[in-house]
């Protein structure tokens, strides 16, 4: 083990799943122990590092979805199987799965914004009421799915509305923002409810204020935040928001705190 | 216990520290400041106490030693990457009383904040020893009495200042340096530095600061007024954002380098995430996230305040906005703020 935590290892690619053409999943050879919404730092040298969240843990591996963007994430595409990836963390927080096994849990999630609770909802579907769980998932269009095998085990195991901004003329599915299911939820009892959303930030904003218009506690509101993050050490200043540290103290926030975190 | 000395006496004193340690104190640079035929004062190694500026502010601060502008971290070599080798041998820092404060809020966060110390800081923080520089009259836009930085009891070595063409140095404990004192300069009775009591500028800090701070319209003016060129972070000496910089040397990309150059959160691009976005694109946002930070965040999270006073931002701003009047604006609109209640 490095005692110099800026120093990453070395990472076999072991799969590469393609979802979009702009968004794949890396399979990354990983032993340790990872939380869903937790991150790695994920660097090419010569190009630099970028934060990505884990979007799935296996025994040997982590997912790591990665969409074509950014002047990294660009050149993370040029890694193919076989080939490796220098990564350094688990970072951050993240979920704490043991808080959505009872009663009823809503987990809203927008476009990538899925990797991070991915594990959340495969964890739910392991639950013993399955039926209490509700999954809203919105993408931009249905060429931007991601997680299609998933979403239809979810669709079996849980309760789950998948929906699309926008689509051309003849698709079936739904077509609204995610925040448009929210007042329709079924929920016996909202007020001990329990929600996690991640997505975009106006999508978060939009789908807590409907949370809370429809009588979910602030307390029992989770999100996930974006951020640049240069260290993930809590060093490199990027992710403050307010007196928080996305890095250390996050990503995931209750919105008891994240309501005062303001940018 | 204190002695004087002469000019002689005292480069005496710098030359035979000058074996164990390197040097490092403000200097004037002759006509090398922003405009023509201005100087600047800022950090560098000497060798001669000649050299040393004890009579002007610096306009940088001590912490380029700390957290160069551009420091390499790693090489990286086909497969390897390898670590950036350290710069040898310890160091003797001159500075003044707000600074060694700075030093805490340095060391707060790279050693202080999260779950790992930064080693890159912490193997050239551990080769540093101080000496203070009495500060007999406030500087031109220094507020450190409002800040509580204006006094400093220990973490130097010894203290230094001029006195009617005499240097004056004080030292709290180290017996080899009373004897290289002692031989060099004559014992008196108190060579204590001095302290400012008394700034022409004066701020108070409000206890809390309630979220209407977000949306007050006092930033407006800092939307129009300020260009974004980070100068106030550069100089002063409690930032320590960096952004990591990967650079190659090869067109085959396999031989580079990752280095970690200074942020500034007044500057474009410091939140930007793939794919666009952005958080607070103006630069009264900025402004309010800087100065919220200085007097009021970092306190949140480590009980005491970040900014200690020295007023370099308002000597550095080519807009000449005045960070102790914003920090005064905030207060006042916290006291109007609790009377509408």
């Amino acid at each position: 083990m490095n005692k110099n935590p800026y120093v990453p290892f070395s990472s076999e690619i072991l799969d590469v799943i393609k979802h979009t053409e702009k968004e794949y999943t890396f399979r990354m050879k990983f032993a340790g122990e990872v939380k869903p919404g937790q991150f790695f730092e994920v660097s090419i040298p010569k190009y630099g590092e970028a934060p990505i969240s884990v979007s799935g843990i296996g025994k040997d591996y982590v997912d790591l979805t990665i969409r074509r963007v950014g002047r990294v994430t660009n050149e993370v595409f040029e890694h193919y199987k076989g080939q490796s990836l220098l990564l350094r963390g688990p970072y951050g927080n993240g979920f704490d799965l043991s808080l959505y096994q009872e009663g009823e849990v809503v987990v809203i999630a927008g476009g990538t914004g899925v990797s991070p609770v991915r594990g959340v909802i495969h964890g739910l579907c392991e639950t013993k009421d399955p039926q209490d769980k509700y999954v809203i998932v919105g993408f931009r269009s249905p060429d931007d799915m991601l997680f299609r095998d998933d979403l239809k085990v979810w669709d079996e195991k849980l309760r789950l509305t998948l929906t699309v901004d926008g689509a051309p003329e003849g698709y079936e599915g739904n077509i609204g923002l995610v925040t448009k299911y929210i007042p329709d939820l079924p929920l016996k009892d909202p007020s001990t409810a329990k929600a996690v959303v991640v997505g975009p930030p106006p999508m978060m904003r939009f789908s807590v204020q409907g949370l809370l218009a429809k009588g979910f506690r602030e307390e029992n509101i989770w999100i996930s935040q974006e951020r640049k993050m240069c260290c993930g050490l809590g060093k490199c200043g990027h992710c403050r928001i307010g007196m928080r540290y996305v890095c250390l103290d996050g990503p995931v926030f209750t919105y008891v705190d994240s309501k005062d975190m303001i940018d | 216990m204190g002695y004087s000395f002469s000019r002689e006496g005292f480069d005496a004193v710098l030359k035979a520290l000058a074996r164990t340690y390197r040097i490092y104190a403000p200097v004037t640079f002759a006509g090398q400041g922003r405009f023509t035929d201005v100087d600047v004062v800022r950090y560098d190694f000497v060798t001669d106490a000649s050299q040393i500026e004890f009579g002007k502010k610096s306009e940088y601060a001590f912490k380029e030693l700390l957290t160069p502008l551009s420091e390499t971290l790693f090489y990286f070599t086909e497969d390897e990457v390898k670590e950036a080798d350290a710069q040898p041998g310890e160091v003797l820092v001159f500075l003044r009383s707000c600074d060694l404060h700075a030093l805490k809020r340095l060391d707060q966060m790279y050693l202080g904040n999260g779950f790992a110390e930064d080693p890159f800081y912490k193997r050239i923080r551990e080769k540093l020893q101080f000496v203070l520089i009495g500060c007999p009259a406030s500087f031109e836009n220094c507020f450190c009495t409002s800040m509580g930085t204006n006094r400093t009891e220990d973490g130097y070595l010894f203290s230094v200042e001029e006195q009617d063409g005499k240097i004056l140095c004080e030292v709290p404990s180290n017996l080899k340096l009373k004897q290289l004192f002692m031989e060099n300069g004559a014992w008196i009775e108190k060579a204590l530095p001095s302290f400012v009591e008394e700034n022409d500028v004066r701020v108070t800090i409000p206890a809390t600061v309630p979220n209407s701070i977000y949306k007050a319209p006092l930033w407006d003016e800092y939307t129009a007024r300020c260009i974004g060129c980070g100068r106030c972070n550069f100089v002063c000496p409690t930032c320590t954002c960096y952004t990591m910089q990967d650079i190659y040397y090869t067109d085959n990309g396999r031989v580079g380098e990752r280095r970690r150059v200074a942020a500034s959160c007044m500057v474009d691009g410091y939140t930007n995430v793939a794919g666009g976005g952005e958080y607070r694109r103006t630069k009264g946002e900025r402004m309010r996230f800087k100065v919220l930070h200085k007097i009021y965040d970092f306190r949140r999270r480590f009980a005491y305040d970040m900014c200690v006073g020295c007023g370099r931002c308002d000597d550095a701003c080519p807009e000449y906005i005045s960070f102790s009047n914003i920090i005064n604006k905030v207060d006042q609109f916290v006291k109007e703020e609790k009377a509408d209640e």
